[in-house]
């Protein structure tokens, strides 16, 4: 089994005034894997990347790369990258210049230097801008830019701080579907900070979500999308419906509606906990129709019907205090509901997630 | 191998740095202690001195008496009080004369901007001396400006020696210092601001008075600081336009050092001098940061 | 630009820009002009002569005057520029105590007017001159040393504030990725910061040779004999009268300044990035200040 690359264990981040940025997180992140950080702004996710690459240290705590105890060793020591948000790119230079930097401080030989930016450039697709300036680059190719210059030196693993947060949907889209290739080609370990969970769940093997300085959950994306641990991460994650509930005994809760409802097994024998489902697990049928076996039933009335295109968000009144959602295909066979008509919504006994904190 | 972090490393790592900051301040901070804060001091100390009756200064029988000649003698507060009225005289005209100017500035067009700006900058950088000279020649009563209204038909002009001299050769010499600040400020304003409000159905002097003014605040502050300082103090301009009959501070002060020798006296008046300085400055300080 | 309102908003405030420009120009064309003059009387025109520049070649006092005022402006901006330099850079990238107090400190030559300062360092040389005599017997006096002193005593401030204003506008981010891409800090300071906060630096020290070819109160009262610079000779020169000759000295001083903005202009050019940035670079301070 392969060294972990990157390994945090009660890594601290406290400033000078008393303000807690990263609140003792232990992290093992895997060779060669696809690993975000996800989180709000102001969570500590740019505060643990930046204790990673040496331009903060902790103030306490161990961080390993690839086994070996970093300390308080300065950034240019460290076999690491970063890719900024700003890109930081010296406008001084030019793109080739810019690429170089990294090898030229290395004392790499002239010849070699010249041919390992050639071919990174090449990989980006800015082989042809190498005399350009970064000012009269575009926001992508700077972007591409930045990369080159990270991936050039050949770290042992990439730190990458919201990169595509400046450019615009279908440019970004783009560049994740890019990064993704390049990292699976490449086979570099990539860390990646960002706020923008669609972007987390399909870009990354694994992620991490973090809170007011505190990792919250760590799993691959279809883990954290449908087994949330916490309000939380239900919560940022995706849209989720949460369901304040009583346990009445095995398997059954009390909700505010004064329903009982079937809760999977696996939960505290009694106290309050929330019911997490996701709004594609929920369904509507007209009243009088069955909703099937193994699954909870509550009579609601629609509010609200918003059209997506391919599919629609129904908003619906069950007596819960908030609106369910309900995320229904737009096909024929899928029937359709108008504001005002009474229904019924139903989920798999299964499908609730179940959240104490 | 490194030893993982703990809060003494970080603490100690933090404190290099900080001792590294410190350090490359150092020399600046040794020479302007010593040549600066020093004599500062002594200035203070020099105050309080008394004087020899050959004009050399005692550094005893310590007294108030150089401050207490310059709050209570007539004559010194006249100078003082003719020496602020034309520096604020000065500052005001300055801002009218160099708010719509560094206004068209600063709304030109780029590189139009430039090209303008770098014309202000000429006289900026020439001499201060030679600039003000040229109105010595100017004024003079078989001057330029006189020849012409001559012949125009009307007198000589008489102005050299005067305090309007003294005016102009201010205003001319502090121009740029004024139309600089207010140039960078106004530079910087968010236009989007002004057309939110004329969204809001301000007419253009409104807008102005009430978005573009009051933004450009900082900009008036701190060029009416640059002008207002070392007007009061002025000495060459006084002097080469100025003449003998009016006395202003600088030549005041300067005199007691070269030629009444009372160097006790001469601080206490340069002290003074200093602290209103400090006052003004807070002052339009504090008035700025209250239109904002 | 709607920035000016209607059209006749513009047309009043190009007119008022004009007039301004006139207002700057007209007295320094002037003086130029009437330095050609070959009339002994200043003012009354006669025919064109180059005698007064002549006369200027001759005249040892002026001369000397004229070498005394380059070389205390060559060393005390080389100087300030650099201790400048480094003090623009200690307060604005580093935290440590007593920084507040070095901030205060390094503004104050700034704002406190120059005779003051005169008078500081006037009783300061005195004073140091004294206690040096007691204590060892070496007697020194005014001289060239002590202008050359005084001048960098406030230049180091101006120096620093235009400094601090370029390193402001500038990226930490790019110090930190060059770190991240291996280099040390002097090499960083090298390959990173220094070529971008240039401007400052060289805006820095044209502003302090300026000022100290311009300065007169502070130069008059710690200079000695024979060390006179050409600003406080020509001073002296005027309060007598004005001769024709006096007219050609400051024209060629006028001239030494616009040589010097154009020698910038020119150096600007030759690297990428808009032109005349040094020359404008004062503005940048006004705008930190702000």
């Amino acid at each position: 089994m392969a060294e972990a690359a990157v390994e945090l264990v009660g890594v601290r981040k406290q400033f000078d005034d008393e303000v807690v940025a990263v609140d003792s997180i232990d992290l093992t992140v895997e060779d060669g894997e696809f690993f975000s950080l996800l989180g709000p702004s102001g969570c500590g996710k740019t505060t643990t990347l930046r204790m990673i690459a040496g331009f903060e240290f902790p103030t306490q705590g161990s961080i390993r790369i690839h086994g070996a105890e970093m300390g308080l060793m300065p950034p240019n020591e460290r076999p690491v990258n970063t890719v900024f948000q700003s890109y930081a790119l010296f406008p001084h230079m030019t793109v080739f210049e810019n690429v170089a930097f990294g090898l030229e401080m290395q004392k790499v030989a002239k010849a070699d230097v010249a041919s390992r930016v050639r071919r990174v450039l090449d990989q980006v697709q800015l082989a042809q801008r190498a005399d350009a300036r970064p000012s009269q680059l575009s926001g992508g190719m700077q972007q591409r830019v930045a990369l080159a210059r990270a991936l050039v030196n050949e770290p042992e693993v990439l730190l990458l701080d919201e990169p595509l947060g400046a450019l615009d949907l279908k440019l970004r889209q783009n560049m994740q579907y890019e990064l993704k290739d390049l990292q699976s080609r490449v086979g570099i370990t990539f860390i990646y900070v960002t706020h923008d969970q669609e972007e987390a769940l399909t870009m990354s093997d694994r992620i991490g979500v973090m809170s007011h300085g505190r990792l919250l959950q760590v799993g691959d994306s279809e883990e954290i999308y449908e087994n949330p641990k916490s309000r939380f991460v239900a919560d940022f994650i995706g849209d989720i419906n949460i369901i304040d509930a009583e346990v009445k005994g095995p398997g059954v809760a009390l909700l505010s509606n004064g329903r009982e409802v079937s809760i999977p097994a696996g939960h505290p024998p009694s106290g309050s906990l929330a019911l997490a489902l996701r709004p594609e697990r929920l369904a509507l049928h007209r009243r009088g129709d069955t909703a099937g076996s193994g699954r909870n039933e509550m009579q609601a009335r629609v509010t609200r019907r918003t059209y997506y295109g391919d599919v629609f968000y129904y908003d619906v009144d069950a007596g819960l205090g908030d609106m369910l959602e309900v995320k229904e295909e737009n096909r024929p066979e899928v029937g359709r509901h108008d504001v005002g008509d009474e229904v019924v919504v139903s989920w798999s006994i299964e499908a609730a997630n179940l959240v104490t904190e | 191998m490194e030893a993982s972090v703990t809060l003494d490393l970080e603490q100690a790592a933090t404190k290099a740095e900080s001792k590294r900051g410190f350090r490359i301040g150092l020399p600046a901070y040794v020479y302007l202690v010593l040549f600066f804060a020093f004599p500062l001091v002594l200035v203070l100390v020099y105050s309080f001195a008394s004087r020899s009756a050959t004009g050399l200064t005692v550094l005893r029988n310590w007294n108030v008496d150089s401050y207490e000649r310059i709050f209570t003698t007539p004559l010194v507060l006249e100078i003082f009080g003719r020496s602020v009225l034309i520096a604020l005289a000065t500052t005001a005209i300055c801002l009218l004369v160099s708010y719509p100017f560094a206004y068209y500035i600063a709304t030109s067009s780029p590189r139009v901007r430039n090209i303008l700006l770098v014309l202000v900058m000429i006289p900026f950088w020439s001499n201060f001396l030679v600039r003000t000279y040229a109105w010595r020649v100017l004024l003079g009563s078989d001057g330029v400006i006189s020849q012409i209204s001559q012949a125009l038909g009307g007198e000589p002009v008489r102005v050299l020696f005067t305090i309007s001299a003294v005016l102009i050769g201010l205003v001319y010499g502090f121009l740029p210092f004024m139309v600089l600040p207010l140039y960078a400020a106004i530079e910087r304003l968010d236009w989007d601001l002004v057309e939110a409000a004329r969204d809001l159905y301000a007419n253009g002097w409104t807008a102005f008075r009430r978005v573009t003014l009051p933004l450009s605040m900082p900009g008036v502050v701190a060029g009416s600081i640059l002008v207002f300082i070392p007007s009061v103090g002025a000495y060459v301009t006084p002097a080469i336009l100025g003449g003998a009959r009016t006395v202003f501070l600088g030549d005041y002060i300067v005199s007691q050092f070269l030629a009444a020798r009372n160097w006790p006296f001469g601080s206490a008046l340069s002290f003074v001098i200093m602290f209103v300085m400090l006052l003004a400055t807070m002052f339009y300080f504090r008035v700025g940061a209250k239109t904002l | 630009m709607s920035a000016r309102g209607s059209s006749r908003v513009g047309k009043i405030l190009g007119f008022n820009a004009v007039l301004v420009y006139i207002f700057l120009y007209a007295p320094i064309a002037l003086l130029v002009v009437f330095s050609f003059n070959d009339n002994r009387n200043v003012a009354i025109w006669t025919e064109p002569s180059l005698r007064w520049y002549g006369q200027i070649l001759q005249d040892a006092a002026v001369m000397n005057a004229l070498r005394n005022s380059l070389v205390v402006a060559l060393i005390s901006t080389i100087v300030s520029t650099v201790v400048g330099t480094m003090l623009a850079i200690s307060l604005e990238r580093f935290r440590y105590r007593g920084r507040g107090v070095l901030d205060g400190l390094a503004y104050l030559p700034i704002i406190i007017p120059d005779v003051t300062m005169a008078v500081m360092l006037l009783i300061f040389f005195f004073q140091a001159f004294g206690l040096l005599d007691s204590l060892t017997g070496i007697s020194l006096t005014n001289g060239l040393h002590t202008i050359i002193l005084a001048h960098i005593a406030f230049n180091i401030s101006f120096v620093a504030v235009v400094v601090r204003a370029r390193i402001a506008q500038f990226d930490k981010a790019l110090e930190e990725v060059a770190a991240d891409l291996y280099a040390t800090r002097w090499q960083t300071f090298w390959k990173v910061t220094f070529p971008l906060i240039l401007p400052g630096v060289a805006g820095g020290a044209l502003l302090a040779l300026t000022l100290s070819l311009d300065d007169v109160v502070v130069t008059q009262f710690v200079s000695g004999a024979g060390s006179t610079t050409l600003p406080v000779y020509v001073f002296g020169l005027v309060r007598r009268g004005v001769t024709p000759l006096i007219n050609a000295v400051s024209v060629v001083m006028l001239l030494a300044s616009m040589i010097l903005i154009a020698l910038s202009l020119g150096l600007q050019r030759g690297r990428s990035g808009r032109a005349a940035d040094e020359v404008v670079e004062p503005a940048s301070m006004f705008e930190r200040v702000t």
